[in-house]
């Protein structure tokens, strides 16, 4: 089927999501749509989906103008969508899940589940997907999760079928197989549009590559283009893709981890037996697909886990269940993985969320009351120094960008005498500008004799800062490598196979 | 009260996360806790004579079983014992890291029950049907109440109302059955008038709570207490302006009959307990089997819990969340006005101010204790309801225990089951949070 879209525009306030945007997928193609974080990819997906609704221009299905008011007139005219945070319920079985808003029933009101099982499972052969139409979503593998979206897609018989940034989740054998799922779909007949923000998989799948940048379509490339064109059209100047550093000054051992083992509270050792050491002017990169421990890991570091064992030594400082409080006095400091959540308070301003770890004594606090003025002077010298782009220290952090906001988090982290750096997803959901500063700044922190940690689920950035790379699996340490150790090699690890000659 | 184990344990899935065990010592401390008082009851307060139990309704029953009798102190003695035995064996457990099953939970309550009843009864004659019979006549508020909950969370709305709609039922019922009762001297007609009007009620004050929750984004809690307040302060305005003075005409409501089953109200036991009620207690059985049935096993009950789990997702398929949210909240109000009914013409009696006393609260505690599952709600509300029959049954025989500790008992047992026994139950993901699309 093709699909068309014509002069698309969505606003939300005073901000343009998407600015008459044209795109044309032409049945049988994977459409590829490349842009930032932020860029309006997702949205111009929500607005074709029937979740919002076009201030401005047209939606065309094999020519014929189409009228959404919801998901469900988008999907009864064969448009389907993987989401990028799975549309599922994790309570529900897959049969429960793939049948859910098109139930097959037996007089009108029970529910056919025979009829769900016997189409998840006709479909799963046609692709050769191995899924059990009564496991729960909850206890699948996030691939397999994703095999059940697009079962899901399918089953109504999606003729256009939308991947939003499909492969965050997956390790790299994964992305390979949904590749091979896409090209599949594309043979049978479907068009795709395809949307993300790597490159790499960009220019192994596409047939066509549409880039959109701040709500507008800046251009059409051809999948023979080189990862330095397309990321200077996605970012709209050039960008270094390459982090420069030195060779690393390593100093004495400052972190040491032993035998280090969380469980949560039903009783899974999410964290089990991890061992390691970074020294002083080391980056130690924990490489790793969402939810493999990682998370727990970094929590453990800085206090947050209740139920720890085994031990964390901090320059010969026992800290295993030292308060927060007292790691943060020991030099810790700590880039949360969800900034929004965990890093910072939305309402509050760029000035109060700098104090936020220091607001127990001076500089800032005397007597009780807060030093307004060293705050305004200290926060007006962070926001020039981490370039954060915003309207002055007294503006909300929940209305900065991505960016901005985790700028400012890196900002607090990094003002104080540190010993330690933990970052947790540094550059999530933070523009290519953005990122390249962050990365600076944190192999600056490096060099200046400081251990970090850094965690990240991107390859991309793992090789690039890495001096060293672990990589976990299910809550062990497959092995810690080299970090000029092949991507392939590391993608098996991710995946938990042990690499041949590597030492755990 | 946690602490963390050395025991591994390999999955069967090769997959899945190692797991030990977060052992826990509520059981057995609760368990010593019991232990403890039967034998203080035992040793300071000895009571002698025989207890006997009486299992028949009347003595016109179609099959009489024998009364029993156990002399008090043994049995006490002998349940001492078997307490202090799981008592060892739930310590024991623990040790090994493993976990005390319910069954064990459930047999020692059983056995502590048996020895209390045993000791409060001392020389008396416990009449065990009258115990049950008014043990499930209590739940029945509770138990509709509890669905009315369920409804409500599982499709993503939190109801703290239920309160209100039991009063807000119990006074419409009155009213409307009283006025067609005194204009059209119809019985029947009276009561079934009070029905619709209860249910009618029930389901104005959900559809408020559904409108503040869900077009205007009001926390649910807030709402839910608001709702109560204003429906006490509601019914007790009219009742002490217009009721009180006109009592003949608008407050005294018919009472549904009881309607024994042929047969079934034979059965020794359960019979006269389950099977000689009214018509309002067999529509509650109905209701417990077609909720439970429809939010498991149809289109309707699917829905409904993807709203309340995962809005977006239910969205993303093409359901509409909100109208889902309103419509059920609005149903479920429904079945908490029938429950109100049982204050008024279920039990035939007048309206009086705040005559629910708390009833909608530990109908909110069924929920939970019962997991946002309608059966195990049920069996919640009937537990609740036991204990309040309880107190009772023994100030009816004059037991020892007095009085003031025994009204107690329901709102404690409430506690020790809402805290002690929930523990790890999930409730629906989405309950409590508003659906808003950006």
């Amino acid at each position: 089927m093709k699909l068309e879209l014509r002069g698309i525009t969505k606003r939300f306030g005073s901000l343009v999501a998407n600015d008459h945007i044209d795109l044309t997928v032409e049945a049988g193609e994977i459409h590829c749509l490349l842009g930032e974080n932020g860029a309006g990819k997702s949205t111009l997906m929500n607005v074709l989906y029937g979740l919002y609704q076009a201030d401005e221009g047209e939606i065309l299905l094999d020519d014929v103008v189409q009228h959404f008011s919801g998901p469900g007139d988008a999907m009864a005219a064969g448009i389907g969508m993987v989401h990028q945070h799975f549309m599922l319920i994790p309570v529900f079985t897959v049969a429960e899940n793939v049948m859910l808003g098109n139930e097959a029933t037996k007089g009108g009101v029970f529910l056919d589940l025979n009829a769900a099982r016997a189409k998840v499972r006709e479909i799963s052969q046609r692709f050769g997907f191995d899924v059990d139409p009564d496991a729960l979503v909850d206890e699948l593998p996030v691939g397999v999760q994703q095999r059940v979206e697009i079962i899901k897609a399918l089953s109504r018989d999606a003729r256009v079928l939308v991947f939003d940034e499909p492969t965050a989740v997956l390790t790299p054998q994964e992305t390979d197989e949904l590749m091979q799922i896409m090209r599949q779909l594309r043979d049978a007949g479907t068009s795709i549009v395809f949307i993300t923000h790597k490159l790499r998989e960009v220019r192994e799948v596409a047939d066509r590559i549409t880039v959109i940048r701040l709500g507008k379509v800046v251009g059409e490339a051809s999948p023979t283009a080189s990862n330095t064109e397309l990321a200077s059209l996605m970012v709209g100047r050039a960008v270094e893709l390459t982090v420069h550093k030195n060779p690393p000054q390593l100093g004495d051992e400052a972190l040491v981890v032993e035998g280090l083992t969380v469980v949560d509270h039903i009783g899974q050792l999410v964290v089990n037996d991890v061992s390691f050491e970074v020294r002083k002017g080391e980056i130690l990169a924990i490489a790793g697909v969402q939810g493999n421990g990682q998370t727990e890991l970094t929590e453990a570091l800085v206090g947050l886990q209740p139920r720890v064992r085994g031990s964390i030594r901090l320059n010969g400082e026992e800290l295993t269940t030292a308060s927060v409080q007292r790691i943060l006095d020991e030099g810790v400091g700590f880039v949360p993985e969800d900034r929004n959540e965990d890093g910072l308070v939305g309402a509050f301003t760029i000035a109060e969320n700098l104090m936020l770890d220091r607001s127990s004594g001076a500089p800032f606090v005397k007597a009780g009351s807060i030093q307004r003025g060293t705050l305004a002077e200290f926060a007006r010298e962070k926001v020039k120094e981490f370039d954060v782009r915003t309207q002055g220290i007294d503006e909300q952090v929940r209305q900065l960008s991505g960016g901005n906001a985790q700028k400012v988090v890196l900002a607090r982290e990094l003002s104080r005498e540190l010993s330690l750096l933990v970052a947790a997803q540094p550059t999530r959901g933070v523009d290519v500008g953005s990122i390249e500063f962050i990365h600076k700044r944190i192999v600056e922190t490096r060099d200046s004799g400081v251990p970090v940690v850094v965690v990240s689920t991107e390859l991309d950035e793992v090789v690039a800062l890495a001096d060293r790379i672990m990589v976990m699996y299910r809550g062990r340490v497959v092995g810690i490598v080299p970090g000029t150790t092949p991507r392939d090699v590391l993608g098996l690890m991710m995946a938990g196979e042990q690499p041949e000659g590597a030492a755990a | 009260m946690t602490t963390v184990t050395e025991h591994h344990q390999v999955s069967p899935q090769p997959d899945a996360l190692a797991t030990t065990v977060v052992t826990s010592w509520k059981a057995p401390i609760a368990f010593a806790v019991f232990t403890l008082a039967a034998l203080a009851l035992a040793v300071f307060a000895p009571r002698e004579g025989d207890t006997t139990y009486r299992l028949n309704a009347s003595d016109k029953d179609a099959i009489i079983i024998a009364n029993i009798s156990v002399p008090a102190m043994p049995a006490l003695w002998v349940v001492v014992v078997l307490l202090l035995l799981a008592t060892a064996f739930s310590v024991w457990l623990v040790t090994q890291k493993r976990r005390v099953p319910l069954w064990l939970i459930v047999v020692f309550a059983i056995v502590f029950l048996f020895g209390f009843l045993t000791w409060a009864g001392a020389g008396a004659m416990l009449p065990m049907i009258n115990l049950l019979y008014g043990s499930l006549s209590l739940a029945v508020p509770l138990i509709f109440g509890a669905l009315t909950g369920v409804i409500g969370e599982r499709v993503g709305v939190i109801n703290i109302g239920i309160e209100g709609q039991l009063l807000a039922g119990a006074f419409t019922s009155a009213v409307t059955a009283s006025v067609v009762m005194s204009s059209t001297g119809s019985v029947g007609l009276a009561l079934l008038a009070g029905v619709i009007g209860a249910m009618v009620a029930g389901a104005l004050v959900g559809m408020v709570l559904a409108a503040f929750a869900i077009k205007y984004f009001v926390d649910q809690v807030i709402v839910g207490v608001v709702l109560n307040v204003l429906v006490t302060g509601l019914t007790s305005f009219f009742f002490s302006q217009v009721l009180a003075p006109n009592a003949a005409v608008l407050n005294s409501p018919p009472r549904f009959p009881r309607l024994p089953i042929p047969l079934l109200s034979e059965i020794p036991i359960i019979g006269p307990v389950l099977f000689r009620q009214t018509l309002i207690v067999y529509l509650m059985y109905i209701a417990v089997i077609v909720v439970f049935i429809g939010l498991f096993k149809t289109r309707w009950g699917l829905r409904l819990r993807a709203v309340g789990e995962h809005p977006q997702a239910a969205d993303t398929v093409g359901i509409n969340v909100n109208r889902t949210r309103f419509w059920n909240v609005a149903l479920a109000g429904t079945i908490a006005g029938l429950g109100g009914t049982f204050f008024t013409i279920g039990s035939g009696i007048a309206f009086n101010k705040e005559m629910t006393a708390g009833a909608g609260f530990i109908a909110l505690a069924a929920v939970i204790f019962g997991g946002w599952d309608p059966i195990r709600a049920t069996l919640a509300a009937l537990l609740f309801g036991f204990a309040s029959n309880l107190q009772n049954t023994l100030s009816v025989i004059g037991s020892p225990v007095p009085s003031e500790f025994m009204l107690m008992l329901p709102y404690l047992v409430t506690i020790i089951a809402v805290a002690g026994l929930v523990g790890k139950v999930r409730g629906p993901a989405a309950a409590g949070k508003p659906y808003i699309k950006s």
